[in-house]
């Protein structure tokens, strides 16, 4: 590894221009909302600075995340672990593996105490003292806390770190929880999502290299940047939506013809990510362009809120039970009611004969 | 678990539970009590007893000749927030969702903006509903709790619907957390207030009908 080139030497080692890097930074701008100042400043504080060290711990989770980043198209993965970081320690992609993985990751946070970025992807096991995900010996929470400790910043990818995604759906049965519920003194981004749309991963980390600094955060830890607008409000299916036109179902006249899918359950509205503008694998589409409603992915507990196909104005608790013994019972009250009335009805005739 | 978590289940939930058991509490009480033998003979042309019915409900849609002037803008202003909630609630697509997921039924919906004109409108009677309350000396006189209670939770849907479908001031999960949450307290207060009204007016109104048909009178 060359941590001691700058990101800047690094490059035109590799043949690439400082136009390339500008062009990076000019769209890593645009992308994030930054002023027309930034590109050039950007571009400067990239070139002279250290390829930032990334420690890239596993827990309970799927790979998803990894196989996003993988997809990345600006920088593209490649760009990213070559050009703007040193990923250190990453299971899935590390060429080594056990004692000598483990040592990579011990060796990386001794020569960058306090500087190297924490990424975790997977929620956390708790239950019966993690017993459900242990890596060499170490069950998850001893890891994060163990690596947390020296890091500079943990981003979280993924909504399984994030907000314990779908290892922490009911029942739970591992007790699985997200690292800000364990790690508490550590500045935390959240890139949530299942998995996170890969520019949304670069370019979070490339901003932390640029400035030094975390970017603007939303109040459940996601970079404003990238998590700023529902996807309702930039989705361009929106006109259908105000016109009263929604699909009913996946194969009728409305989906042939690409109305809204709020009816069949899309949650677009209460949805904060960049789906709608960044799009996937380089902006060709994503779920709504394709035909399914959103699923809230990037939303804590989207698993646990009702069927992915139930629109959201319907009642998440439907149950035939309650709505049948409500009207019995409200049926029963009422004939007991009469019942009264008319027993008072008979004493008072009575009464009055006597 | 989130405001619109809460909303869209518990709170939907004990309010729906609320509205069924108190609608059929006070419908099948009032259905089932004993009525009042009626000894006089029926007037000989009066008809049937359903056709006086009907007739008696279709009278009742205005006021009698004598009260029509003073009470032209009741009769206006009922029609307009009553016409009004009736295409908000049952033309919204969104609301015709809710109906088709609990019951099965559904129709058409209307496009959003025709909603929008609507619930302005309808917003813009109630207001005018309740400054006639307070300004009339007769009618303020009148009115009691169950009047303002009444008006409150059948504005509040109104304002947070518009703001929720608008977007306006809070995030849209907030909106309509706030647009379902007092829906709920509406379904809550319907059995127990003059909401119940929705129910009862074929009631009372046919029942009218058939006494007066009965005993000759023309309404």
């Amino acid at each position: 590894m060359s941590e001691r080139l700058t990101i800047g030497e690094h490059l035109s080692q590799r043949g690439i221009s400082r136009r390339s890097l500008l062009k990076y930074t000019t769209w890593l701008a645009g992308l994030m909302a930054l002023p027309p100042t930034a590109p050039r400043a950007m571009a400067q504080a990239l070139a002279a600075a250290r390829r930032q060290s990334v420690i890239w711990l596993s827990f309970q989770e799927c790979t998803g995340c990894s196989e996003s980043i993988t997809r990345s198209f600006s920088p593209s993965l490649e760009e990213l672990i070559f050009d703007l970081i040193s990923l250190d320690y990453h299971e899935t992609l590390l060429a080594v593996s056990g004692q000598a993985a483990e040592d990579a990751r011990q060796k990386a946070m001794e020569d960058n105490k306090g500087k190297y970025v924490l990424v975790v992807d997977g929620s956390i096991s708790t239950r019966d003292d993690g017993v459900y995900s242990v890596i060499g010996g170490k069950s998850n929470r001893e890891t994060l806390i163990e690596c947390a400790r020296d890091a500079f910043a943990i981003i979280n990818v993924g909504t399984c770190s994030a907000y314990g995604g779908i290892p922490m759906a009911k029942p739970n049965p591992t007790g699985a929880v997200p690292v800000s519920d364990i790690i508490k003194d550590k500045p935390i981004i959240n890139i949530p999502g299942c998995p996170p749309i890969p520019e949304a991963i670069t370019g979070t980390i490339a901003y932390i290299i640029t400035f030094g600094k975390l970017p603007e955060l939303d109040d459940r830890g996601r970079p404003k940047p990238f998590f700023g607008d529902n996807i309702h409000d930039r989705c361009y299916r929106r006109p259908f939506y105000e016109r009263g036109q929604f699909a009913k179902a996946f194969d009728d006249e409305g989906a042939r013809n690409g109305w809204c899918l709020f009816e069949v359950g899309c949650k677009g509205p209460v949805t904060y990510n960049a789906c709608a503008t960044l799009k996937w694998n380089g902006g060709t589409s994503f779920p709504i362009q394709s035909g399914h409603g959103c699923l809230g992915c990037s939303e804590p507990g989207f698993w646990d809120k009702g069927s992915f196909y139930k629109p959201l104005a319907a009642w998440t608790d439907k149950r035939a039970a309650l709505i049948g013994g409500a009207v019995a019972a409200g049926v029963a009250a009422g004939a007991a009611s009469a019942l009264l009335a008319r027993k008072r009805k008979q004493q008072a005739i009575k009464e009055k004969q006597s | 678990m989130t405001l619109l978590d809460f909303a869209r289940g518990p709170a939907l939930s004990v309010a729906l539970a609320v509205f069924l058991v108190g609608v059929m509490w006070r419908l099948f009480s009032l259905v089932l009590l004993p009525k009042a033998p009626d000894n006089s003979p029926a007037k000989a042309d009066s008809g049937s007893a359903i056709g006086q019915g009907f007739r008696g409900f279709w009278r009742h849609m205005w006021p009698a000749d004598p009260y029509l002037k003073s009470s032209v803008f009741a009769l206006v202003n009922g029609y307009a927030f009553h016409i009004g909630l009736a295409i908000v609630v049952f033309g919204f697509a969104q609301h015709i969702q809710f109906i088709r997921d609990v019951f099965g039924i559904s129709w058409p919906g209307l496009p959003t903006g025709v909603i929008t004109l609507a619930s302005v409108i309808t917003l813009a009677s109630l207001l005018g509903a309740l400054v006639r309350r307070l300004t009339s000396p007769v009618l303020k006189l009148i009115s009691t709790g169950n009047d303002y209670i009444t008006w409150l939770v059948t504005v509040l849907p109104v304002i947070t619907g518009l703001m929720t479908v608008n977007h306006l001031w809070f995030r849209y999960e907030t909106l309509l957390a706030l647009h379902i949450l007092s829906f709920a307290l509406m379904l809550i207060w319907f059995p127990f207030g003059k909401l119940m009204h929705a129910f009862l007016v074929f009631l009372t109104r046919s029942r009218t009908g058939v006494v007066y048909g009965r005993r000759g009178v023309k309404i």
